[in-house]
């Protein structure tokens, strides 16, 4: 019943977008954090959405291990990367962790990049919930199937 | 004699059956929006239809064909090729290769949904259809 697969599917791309979100969250909280006496400041994190097929176990007794195209193709977090780019460097003598020059390191955290990323993993999020419901009312149609006659 | 009763229904099965796997991979494609270098599939609905159904020609282009000696005979019932599945080209390039089209993969679920619950209907209606046919007139 490859209906039941959609759930399969969608469940792992709601999953891998929350995680997403979560770290837009992580960076967007983490914008204005500053860098202590070790110099060691917060890096911006991404994450890396990787196919990962679903369906291999169903299509190998099939007979067909080596067909991807029959397989179902869900999505899962393969990496989470920190963005390398120095953070950015405000000249403020006052501050208490400023460097022998006077400047304050700041996370490299780039607010507009992370506010795209949230509304686009928002918008994925509610496509793939819409996606499951209307698997889910698809299939309570099925089951009611010859019964209403 | 009693598989005459359930013939009628075959082909909608077969409809039904397919619409399901189309809805996956829709599903596939919707869930792969965002992963960079996939490449989103679609199926010709009408082709996997006749081949299903069988209506399509034997040896047709669509079948599995041994052109050279030393090809494995292929199975009787066997296809060219996983029903019909595609690679859809995308509207627009995209930097990361995803060519997914979000706007065409909606379009296209809801098309599939609405279709897949007609198909529904057309069982409940035939199905309906026998029992009338069964019923005696004095039982209304």
């Amino acid at each position: 019943m490859s209906m039941f697969k959609v759930f399969d599917i969608s469940g792992s791309a709601v999953s891998a977008q929350s995680q997403r979100l979560n770290v837009v969250a992580s960076n967007l909280a983490n914008a204005d954090t500053v860098a202590g006496p070790d110099g060691q400041v917060y890096k911006a994190r991404n994450v890396v959405f990787k196919t990962v097929m679903m369906d291999t176990a169903g299509s190998a007794a099939r007979g067909e291990a080596d067909n991807p195209v029959l397989a179902s193709a869900g999505v899962r977090v393969s990496d989470v990367t920190e963005d390398q780019t120095p953070g950015r460097k405000v000249l403020n003598p006052a501050h208490p962790l400023a460097d022998k020059d006077g400047y304050v390191t700041y996370s490299n955290v780039n607010a507009v990049e992370e506010m795209v990323n949230m509304i686009s993993s928002s918008r994925s999020y509610q496509n793939n919930i819409e996606v499951m419901n209307t698997a889910k009312s698809l299939l309570q149609k099925t089951l009611q199937m010859g019964q209403g006659v | 004699m009693l598989n005459r009763l359930t013939q009628n229904l075959d082909f909608q099965t077969e409809a039904l059956t397919l619409r399901a796997e189309r809805q996956r991979l829709i599903a596939s494609n919707i869930a792969n929006a965002d992963t960079p270098g996939y490449v989103a599939r679609e199926m010709d609905f009408s082709q996997a239809l006749r081949e299903a159904t069988g209506s399509l020609a034997a040896g047709g282009a669509a079948r599995m064909q041994t052109t050279q000696t030393g090809h494995i005979q292929p199975m009787a019932g066997s296809l060219g090729g996983p029903v019909g599945l595609k690679y859809a080209a995308a509207a627009q390039t995209n930097l990361d290769r995803n060519s997914v089209d979000m706007d065409r993969e909606r379009a296209s679920f809801a098309e599939n949904s609405v279709k897949y619950e007609a198909t529904l209907r057309f069982i409940n209606g035939s199905v309906r259809s026998m029992l009338d046919a069964m019923k005696s007139p004095s039982q209304g």
